[in-house]
C-alpha cells in the first residue's frame, strides 16, 4: 500500500516538475531566441521575466474556451490531450538518475518509440476534427512526416541497442560507462536528433503548423487551454527528445564530481539549448525537401549505421 | 465586312468606320482627344496615330491618324509599333508643356481623359523647362467653372456647343497656342446644354461648379443607374452620392434616349435631394405645430389616424413612382383615388395618351428623332419643357447637311467635311407656339398664335394632306398657305415627325396633332416610313399615372374637392403640392374641410405645411420604383444610397400599415413591381424587370462604388469609432459597396448595360469609358437599354372636328409658358438652377396693352376665374395676340383654360433692374 | 549542409552581441525626423493650410482610415471642410505622405498613440493641424499651381508666363 502511495507521489511530483519545466522552457526559449536575435526577450514579469509563462498561463486559462460550431466536438477536445498524455507517458520510462525513474521497463526504448509515434494522432485528429482546410493540410503533413521519420528513428537506435544489448534505458546508460555512444554511434546520433526534431515538429521541421503557408496548420482553430495543451505537449516533446538523446548517446547521468542528477539536467539543458539554437538559425525546408531528406538521406544513413554496427559487432564478437 | 490586321491579330470590323472607332470597338486602347463618338473626327490632336503598312513586306510603315482613316479591307496596322508609340508620347508631351500644375485642385482629377491618355501614352516626366502660358478665366454662370490654363485646344467644346447644340456665345478667340475658348465677356453660357461641356471637355477647362463647392472625386462617389425626374423624357443619369448628400449628376449612356448628353436642368437640378427644409422624419401636428417623431411613431400615428375616419381619399402624383401611386390607390380604393391633377390636365394627358395609341404611327425615341427630316412642333416649347428633345431636334434639322455629305460619299464621322459639304443646309422645321422659342432661329417657318388658332392651323395641315380630314373654319390666308407648305414638307419627307405637348393647355391642339399624323398616314404611300408622332408630358411619371387612372370615372382634383363637401373625409396626399394644381382658395377650402390631412412628400411645400401628419418620402436618389416616360417606356429607379433611417419610399409607408387596411403585394420592391404588372393589362411588359431564376442579375453583385472608394473606416468615426456594417441591398443586383463584379468582367456581360451605375474601366476613369461596355462604339450598351416599352393598345378615334375659334371671349387667355430653369417644382429647389431662372413676369403683345391700360414695366394684378396674382408686366411683340403668357411659377388662376383680366398697380421696381430683353431672331 | 552549420555558428556568435532593443519606456530610442509616427497637417510658409483636400491621401490609404470633405473659399482656394484620421485603424505606412502633392500631410516621430478609449484615437482637423511647415520649409503649392486663389497674381507663378491677351491675333 505504501508502495502505491510512494509511486503515486513520485508520479505526481514528476508530472508537476515536468510541467513546470515545460513552462519554464517556453520562457527560456524566448529569452534565448532574443539573445541570438539581438533582442531582450520577455523581461518584465518577475526577475528576468521568469514568470512570463505564469502570466501567459493565467491569460490562456481565462480565455474563452471556444469550440468552432463546424468542428467535430469530441475529437476536437480529445486531440490536444493525446499529445500531453503520450509525452508524459514516454517520460515515465526516462531514468533521470540510477534510482530516479517512474518505471524501469525492460522494453523502455520500445515504449518510448511507441508513445512518440502515438503522439502523431494528436495532430492528425486535431487537423481532421477542425473541419478547416488548412488544419486538415497540417494534419496530413504531420501524418506523412511522422510515418517517414518514425522509420529511421527506430532504425537509428538499433545500433545503440546492439551495443548495449538491451532495450532497458537504465541498462543502456550503464553500458556507456567507458565510452558515450555518441562516439561509436555518431551517425545514429545525428539521424536520431533529426528524426526527434521532426517527430516533435520543432523548427526547422514544423511543417504541420507552418504559419506562413497554412496559417498554423492543425491548431488553427484552437484557442485557450486546448491550444495551451498543444504548446505544453510540444515543449514536453523537446524535453523528451533531449532527455532520450542524453540517455542513449551522451551517457545519461554519468559524469565526474557532480551528482548524477545534476549531470543529467546539465546535459539535457545544453541539448535543449542546441535545439533552440536550431530554431533561431535554420529556415524551414519545403515539404518535398523534407520528404527527400527523410527517405533519400536519413534512411540510407540509418541503414548504413545499422550495417556497420552489425558488422563490427559480428566481427568484434561483442 | 472588311478584315484588318492590327499587331498581327486579324479582326473583322464594320464597314464605314474609321480606324479609331474600329480599334475602340475591338476593345483596343488607342488614345484620343478631339474625337467624340457624337461629334465625329477632325484630326486636330494627332493623338490616335497608328502605323499602317503597305503590305506584308513593308517594315517601315507610315503614320496615319486613326480617326481620319477609314477602315478598308486588308489593312495591316500596328498600335504597338515603336514609331507610333513614340509619336503619341511626343504629342502628349507637347500638349502637356503648358498644362498647369493643378491636378490636386482640379475637379476633373480622377476622371480626367487627359490624365488617362497621358498615362496610356506613357508620358511621365516633364522635360519642358520653359514658362507656361496662362489665361484669364471668365465667370460662366452658376453651372460651369472656367479654367483656361488647362486647355489642350482639342476644340471639342466648340464643336459640341456651337455645331451640335446650336449655342452662339462660346467662341475661339486669339490664335495658335494662345487659342482661348470663352465668351465675348463674362456671363452665363446661354445654351441649355452647356453643362455637357463638363463631360465633353477632356480636361478640366469646364468643370461642374455646384460640385466644386463641395467636391468629391469620382472614385469616392456612390452611384446608381437612375432616371432623371425633371421632365417626362426619362433621360438616364448616374447620380453620385457621398456622406449622405447627392453631389452631382452625370450622364448615363442610353442609346435610345439621351445618348451622351443631358440638359442643364437634369444635370444641375438635383438640389431638392439635399434641401435643408426637406422633411427628414415624420412630423405630427400637436397644438398647431408640427413635431418631429421617429419613423416607428410616425407609422403608428398613420395607423391610428386611418382608424379615426371612415372615408379616405387618396391624391396621387405625376412625379411619384408607379408603385407609390398604385399603393395609394390600393389603400383607399380605386373609387377614391385621384390623380392630383385638375380635370383639364387630366384630359390633356388622356388625349396625349391617345396619340401614343394611334395605329400605324411610330412613337420615336430621341435617337430616332435625330433621323427625322421634316418636323412640326405644335404648341410645345420643347427647349423649356423637354429640353433634351430639343437637342435631338437640332440634330434632325442638321440632318440635311449630313444627307448632302452622304450623297458625296463623305463618311458621317468626317465632321469638318460634313459641315463644309452641308453648308448649313437644314431639314424643314415648323414651329407653332404662342411665343418665340429657342428653336426659332433654325426653323423654316414659325407661327405665333393662340392655341385655338394653332389647332386650326394643324387641322388645316391635316386637311391639306388628306381631304377626308375636316377643314377648320376662319383660317386666314397666311396661315392657310403656311399649312399647305407644312403639309407639302411632311408629305415628301422620308421620316416626318410631329411633336406636341400639354403646355399650351389646349385640348384641340393635342387632338389636331393626332389628326395631322393620321392624315399623313393616309396620304403617304403604304410602303413609306410611317409618320412619327411624339407627345411630351408635363412630369416624369405623368404617363404612368394616366395609365393607372385612364378608366376611372372620377380622377380629377375637382371631384376630390366635391367629395370633401359631402360628409367627413380624410385625405392622403402623395408627393403633390396641391397649390400648384388648383387655384389657392379652392385648395385652401378643401384642406380645411378634410378631417385628416396626411401628406407624404420629399420636398417642402405649402400643402405639406397644412398637414396633420407628414411622412417623409424618399427623393429619386433613394427610391426604388418605376417611372414611365413620354414614349411609354417604363424605366426602373434604383436607390443611389441607402435609406435614411427615418425615411421610406412612399409606397413603403403605406404598405407598413397593419390592420384591416393592410396592403397586400407591397412587401418588397419586386413584390410592388409584380403588383404593378397586374394593375393594368398594358403594364404587363414590366414583368420582364422582375427578378427571376433565369434573370442574369438575380445573384450578381454590381458595386455602386468605384473600387477605390476611400475613407470607409473614418467616414463615420466621428460618431462612433466602431464601424457599422455596410448597408445591404436585397432588392436589386446592386450593392452598397465597392466589392462585387469587377468592371472588366461586367463589361463582357450582356445585360449589364441597363444596370451600369457608372462607367469605369481600367485605364479609363472618365465617362468616356462607356465604349468599353458596348459592342460597337456607335451602338447601344451591351445588353441593351434600360427599361421596356409598354405595348399600348392601338385605338383609332377617327377624325376630330375642329371647333370654331372663339373670338367673342372676354379677357386674355392665360397660357403658362414652361421654363427649363425655374419652371419645374423639383429643380427650383436647386440653387444654381434657380439662379438661372428669369424674373417671373407676365408677357402680353403690345397690341393688347392699351385695352387694359397697362404698360411695359408695370406691376399688374392678374385676375382669373378663381384666383388672382400680382406680376411685373413685359410687353413683348413675340407673344401672340390675346394671350397672357404667365411664368411657370404662377399659381393656377382658374380651372381649365382661363381668361384673365389685368389691372395696373403702377410701375414695378424689380423689373427696372432686370436684364435688357433679347430681341427677336 | 555546410552552410547550415555555418549559419548555426554565426547565429550562436550573437550570444555575445549587445541587444539592439532598449528598455522602452524607461529608455527612449532615437527616432529619426523621418520616422513614421503620428500624422500631422502642416501649413505653408505663409501660414495657410497646405491641405487642398485633393483626396489622394484618402485614396491611397490601404486601411481607408482617412476621410475628408473639400470646401472652397470665395477666392477658390480648396481646403478641407473636415479632415478625419482614425488612428485606431492607421498602420502608419506613410503612403498618405508620399501621395500628398502639397506636403500637407506628414508623419512625425511621435509614436506614443495609446488610449484607453478607441474613440479618442479619432483625430479631426483641429487635432491634426500644426502651425509649422514640418519637414519641408519652403514649398507653397499655390505658387506653382496654375490656379489663382489669391496667393499670387495670375501668370506670376514660378514657371508661368504673363496672361495672354486673347483679343490679339499677333504672332
Amino acid at each position: 500500500m505504501a508502495d502505491v502511495f510512494r509511486v503515486l507521489a513520485q508520479i505526481g511530483t514528476t508530472i508537476t516538475v515536468l510541467l513546470v519545466l515545460a513552462a519554464l522552457l517556453i520562457w527560456a526559449e524566448r529569452r534565448l531566441l532574443g539573445l541570438w536575435q539581438d533582442r531582450l526577450g520577455p523581461n518584465r514579469v518577475g526577475p528576468f521575466g521568469i514568470l512570463q509563462s505564469v502570466a501567459d498561463m493565467i491569460k490562456i486559462f481565462f480565455k474563452e474556451d471556444w469550440v468552432p460550431p463546424f468542428a467535430e466536438k469530441p475529437v476536437f477536445i480529445f486531440a490536444p490531450c493525446v499529445v500531453v498524455i503520450t509525452m508524459l507517458m514516454a517520460l515515465a520510462v526516462v531514468p533521470f538518475t540510477p534510482t530516479l525513474a517512474i518505471v524501469d521497463l525492460n522494453v523502455g526504448l520500445l515504449f518510448f518509440l511507441a508513445m512518440s509515434a502515438l503522439a502523431a494522432y494528436s495532430t492528425i485528429l486535431a487537423g481532421w476534427s477542425s473541419n478547416n482546410k488548412y488544419s486538415l493540410l497540417g494534419g496530413m503533413r504531420s501524418a506523412a512526416q511522422m510515418i517517414s521519420y518514425d522509420v529511421f528513428m527506430g532504425l537509428s537506435l538499433m545500433g545503440v541497442v546492439m551495443l548495449a544489448g538491451s532495450f532497458n534505458l537504465r541498462e543502456i546508460v550503464l553500458a556507456q560507462q567507458g565510452l558515450w555512444y555518441i562516439v561509436p554511434q555518431f551517425l545514429g546520433f545525428l539521424v536520431f536528433l533529426v528524426a526527434g526534431l521532426a517527430e516533435s515538429h520543432r523548427l526547422p521541421f514544423d511543417l504541420p503548423e507552418a504559419e506562413h503557408e497554412i496559417i498554423a496548420g492543425f491548431h488553427t482553430e484552437y484557442s485557450g487551454m486546448k491550444f495551451g495543451l498543444f504548446f505544453v505537449g510540444e515543449y514536453l516533446g523537446v524535453l523528451l527528445i533531449a532527455a532520450i538523446t542524453v540517455i542513449l548517446f551522451l551517457g545519461g547521468w554519468q559524469g565526474p564530481w557532480l551528482p548524477p542528477f545534476v549531470w543529467f539536467v546539465l546535459k539535457t539543458a545544453l541539448l535543449v539549448a542546441f535545439i533552440i539554437l536550431l530554431r533561431a538559425a535554420l529556415p524551414r525546408p519545403r515539404f518535398d525537401q523534407l520528404m527527400s531528406i527523410g527517405w533519400k538521406l536519413m534512411l540510407p544513413l540509418a541503414l548504413l549505421n545499422l550495417m556497420i554496427t552489425g558488422a563490427v559487432a559480428l566481427a568484434g564478437g561483442l | 465586312m472588311p478584315r484588318i490586321r492590327i499587331d498581327g491579330q486579324a479582326y473583322e470590323v464594320k464597314e464605314g468606320l474609321n480606324l479609331l472607332q474600329a480599334c475602340l470597338g475591338l476593345g483596343l486602347n488607342l488614345p484620343y482627344f478631339c474625337w467624340h463618338p457624337a461629334l465625329g473626327s477632325v484630326g486636330a490632336c494627332r493623338q490616335c496615330a497608328l502605323l499602317q503598312y503597305r503590305d506584308e513586306e513593308d517594315r517601315q510603315g507610315r503614320l496615319v491618324m486613326g480617326c481620319m482613316t477609314a477602315v478598308a479591307d486588308g489593312q495591316i496596322l500596328s498600335l504597338k509599333a515603336d514609331k507610333a508609340r513614340h509619336f503619341r508620347a511626343g504629342v502628349i508631351e507637347a500638349l502637356m508643356t503648358n498644362h498647369p500644375h493643378d491636378c490636386p485642385v482640379c475637379e476633373e482629377g480622377g476622371e480626367c481623359h487627359l490624365q488617362d491618355m497621358t498615362v496610356m501614352s506613357g508620358h511621365h516626366h516633364r522635360r519642358y523647362r520653359g514658362r507656361k502660358r496662362t489665361f484669364v478665366n471668365q465667370d460662366l454662370g452658376p453651372f460651369i467653372n472656367h479654367e483656361m490654363n488647362r486647355c489642350i485646344t482639342c476644340y471639342r467644346c466648340l464643336r459640341f456647343y456651337r455645331d451640335y447644340a446650336g449655342g452662339e456665345d462660346l467662341h475661339a478667340l486669339a490664335s495658335r497656342n494662345h487659342t482661348y475658348f470663352g465668351r465675348a465677356s463674362d456671363g452665363p453660357l446661354e445654351s441649355e446644354f452647356a453643362g455637357n461641356l463638363v463631360e465633353v471637355c477632356p480636361t478640366g477647362v469646364f468643370t461642374d461648379k455646384p460640385l466644386s463647392q463641395s467636391y468629391t472625386r469620382k472614385w469616392d462617389l456612390q452611384h446608381a443607374p437612375s432616371i432623371c425626374v425633371h421632365c417626362s423624357l426619362g433621360c438616364n443619369i448616374s447620380p453620385g452620392e457621398r456622406y449622405g448628400r447627392l453631389k452631382r449628376v452625370q450622364n448615363r449612356y442610353h442609346h435610345g434616349i439621351n445618348g451622351y448628353f443631358l440638359c442643364d436642368r437634369g444635370r444641375f437640378g438635383f438640389g431638392h435631394v439635399n434641401h435643408p427644409e426637406r422633411p427628414q422624419q415624420p412630423l405630427v401636428r400637436e397644438n398647431g405645430r408640427l413635431r418631429p417623431v421617429a419613423a416607428s411613431e410616425g407609422l403608428a400615428e398613420l395607423a391610428r389616424r386611418l382608424e379615426t375616419t371612415e372615408r379616405w381619399i387618396g391624391i396621387g402624383s405625376p412625379r411619384a413612382t408607379l408603385e407609390s401611386n398604385l399603393a395609394l390607390r390600393e389603400l383607399v380604393g380605386a373609387d377614391h383615388f385621384f390623380t392630383g391633377l385638375g380635370s383639364h390636365p387630366n384630359a390633356l394627358n388622356r388625349a396625349l395618351l391617345e396619340l401614343l395609341r394611334l395605329p400605324g404611327v411610330n412613337t420615336p425615341s430621341l435617337r430616332e428623332i435625330e433621323a427625322c427630316d421634316a418636323l412640326l412642333l405644335l404648341g410645345e416649347d420643347i427647349t423649356q419643357s423637354a429640353p433634351r428633345m430639343a437637342l435631338s431636334v437640332r440634330q434632325a434639322v442638321r440632318g440635311a447637311g449630313r444627307d448632302r455629305a452622304a450623297a458625296l460619299n463623305i463618311p458621317p464621322w468626317q465632321a469638318q467635311s460634313v459641315q463644309i459639304a452641308g453648308q448649313n443646309a437644314r431639314h424643314p422645321l415648323f414651329i407653332s407656339h404662342v411665343t418665340a422659342t429657342r428653336l426659332d432661329p433654325i426653323a423654316e417657318a414659325t407661327y405665333r398664335a393662340s392655341p385655338q388658332e394653332q389647332a386650326a392651323l394643324a387641322f388645316a395641315v391635316a386637311h391639306c394632306l388628306c381631304p377626308e380630314a375636316p377643314a377648320p373654319e376662319g383660317l386666314d390666308e397666311q396661315a392657310q398657305s403656311l399649312a399647305e407648305k407644312i403639309a407639302e414638307a411632311l408629305l415628301h419627307a422620308k421620316r416626318p415627325l410631329i411633336v406636341t405637348g400639354p403646355s399650351s393647355g389646349a385640348l384641340p391642339l393635342v387632338e389636331a396633332a393626332g389628326q395631322v399624323a393620321r392624315a399623313l398616314l393616309n396620304a403617304r404611300p403604304a410602303e413609306a416610313c410611317p409618320p412619327a408622332l411624339i407627345p411630351v408630358f408635363a412630369e416624369c411619371n405623368s404617363l404612368g399615372l394616366t395609365l393607372l387612372t385612364q378608366d376611372a370615372a372620377e380622377a380629377d382634383l375637382e371631384q376630390a374637392f366635391a367629395l370633401s363637401e359631402h360628409g367627413p373625409v380624410g385625405a392622403i396626399i402623395l408627393e403633390n403640392d396641391l397649390f400648384r394644381r388648383a387655384p389657392g382658395p379652392l385648395v385652401q377650402g378643401f384642406l380645411e374641410r378634410l378631417t385628416q390631412r396626411i401628406v407624404i412628400d420629399s420636398i417642402p411645400s405649402p400643402t405639406l405645411n397644412a398637414a396633420d401628419l407628414v411622412l417623409p418620402a424618399t427623393s429619386f436618389a433613394e427610391s426604388q420604383g418605376t417611372l414611365i416616360n413620354n414614349e411609354g417606356r417604363a424605366q426602373p429607379l434604383f436607390p443611389v444610397h441607402a435609406l435614411h433611417a427615418e425615411r421610406r419610399n412612399s409606397w413603403q409607408w403605406l404598405a407598413a400599415v397593419a390592420g384591416h387596411r393592410a396592403l397586400k403585394g407591397f412587401a418588397s420592391p419586386a413584390d410592388a413591381l409584380a403588383t404593378c404588372v397586374t394593375a393594368a393589362p398594358e403594364l404587363a411588359p414590366l414583368s420582364q424587370a422582375l427578378p427571376s431564376a433565369a434573370h442574369p442579375f438575380t445573384r450578381l453583385a454590381v458595386p455602386r462604388m468605384p473600387h477605390r472608394n476611400s475613407g470607409r473606416t473614418a467616414a463615420g468615426a466621428n460618431l462612433d469609432v466602431r464601424e457599422d456594417q455596410q448597408p445591404q441591398d436585397h432588392d436589386s443586383c446592386l450593392t452598397f459597396s465597392m466589392e462585387g463584379a469587377p468592371a472588366p468582367w461586367l463589361s463582357r456581360q450582356s445585360g449589364i448595360g441597363a444596370r451600369l451605375p457608372f462607367s469605369w474601366y481600367p485605364g479609363w476613369n472618365s465617362n468616356q469609358a462607356v465604349h468599353k461596355f458596348k459592342d460597337a462604339v456607335d451602338g447601344p450598351l451591351r445588353g441593351g437599354e434600360s427599361g421596356m416599352r409598354l405595348d399600348l393598345v392601338c385605338r383609332d378615334n377617327g377624325w376630330h372636328r375642329p371647333l370654331p375659334v372663339d373670338t367673342e371671349a372676354q379677357g386674355l387667355l392665360a397660357v403658362v409658358q414652361p421654363a427649363i430653369f425655374g419652371g419645374e417644382e423639383l429643380s427650383n429647389l436647386a440653387a444654381p438652377v434657380f439662379q438661372r431662372a428669369a424674373l417671373p413676369c407676365l408677357r402680353i403683345h403690345p397690341d393688347d396693352a392699351p385695352a387694359w391700360s397697362v404698360a411695359d414695366g408695370d406691376r399688374v394684378l392678374v385676375r382669373g376665374a378663381s384666383a388672382a396674382t400680382e406680376l411685373p408686366l413685359r410687353v413683348d411683340p413675340r407673344v401672340a395676340r390675346g394671350i397672357a403668357l404667365l411664368p411657370p411659377t404662377c399659381p393656377p388662376l382658374g380651372t381649365g383654360p382661363t381668361r384673365v383680366s389685368l389691372r395696373s398697380l403702377g410701375s414695378d421696381p424689380l423689373i427696372a433692374t432686370d436684364h435688357p430683353e433679347p430681341t427677336d431672331g | 549542409m555546410l552552410s547550415q552549420l555555418r549559419t548555426i555558428w554565426e547565429v550562436f556568435k550573437h550570444s555575445t552581441v549587445k541587444p539592439d532593443t532598449v528598455s522602452y519606456p524607461e529608455e527612449k530610442p532615437y527616432l529619426a525626423p523621418r520616422y513614421r509616427g503620428r500624422i500631422v497637417l502642416t501649413r505653408d510658409p505663409d501660414g495657410e493650410e497646405r491641405c487642398v483636400a485633393c483626396n489622394l491621401c484618402a485614396a491611397v490609404c490601404p486601411v481607408d482610415c482617412i476621410a475628408l470633405q473639400q470646401t472652397q473659399d470665395e477666392r477658390g482656394r480648396w481646403r478641407a471642410e473636415f479632415f478625419r484620421i482614425n488612428f485606431s485603424r492607421c498602420i502608419l505606412c506613410g503612403l498618405c505622405e508620399e501621395a500628398c502633392p502639397t506636403y500637407a500631410i506628414q508623419l512625425t516621430p511621435d509614436v506614443e498613440l495609446c488610449e484607453y478609449d478607441r474613440q479618442n484615437l479619432v483625430y479631426e482637423k483641429e487635432h491634426l493641424l500644426i502651425s509649422g511647415t514640418g519637414k519641408y520649409h519652403d514649398y507653397n503649392f499655390y505658387r506653382r499651381a496654375g490656379k489663382d486663389v489669391g496667393v499670387k497674381e495670375r501668370g506670376t507663378g514660378e514657371t508661368e508666363a504673363e496672361p495672354v491677351n486673347v483679343r490679339s491675333l499677333l504672332p
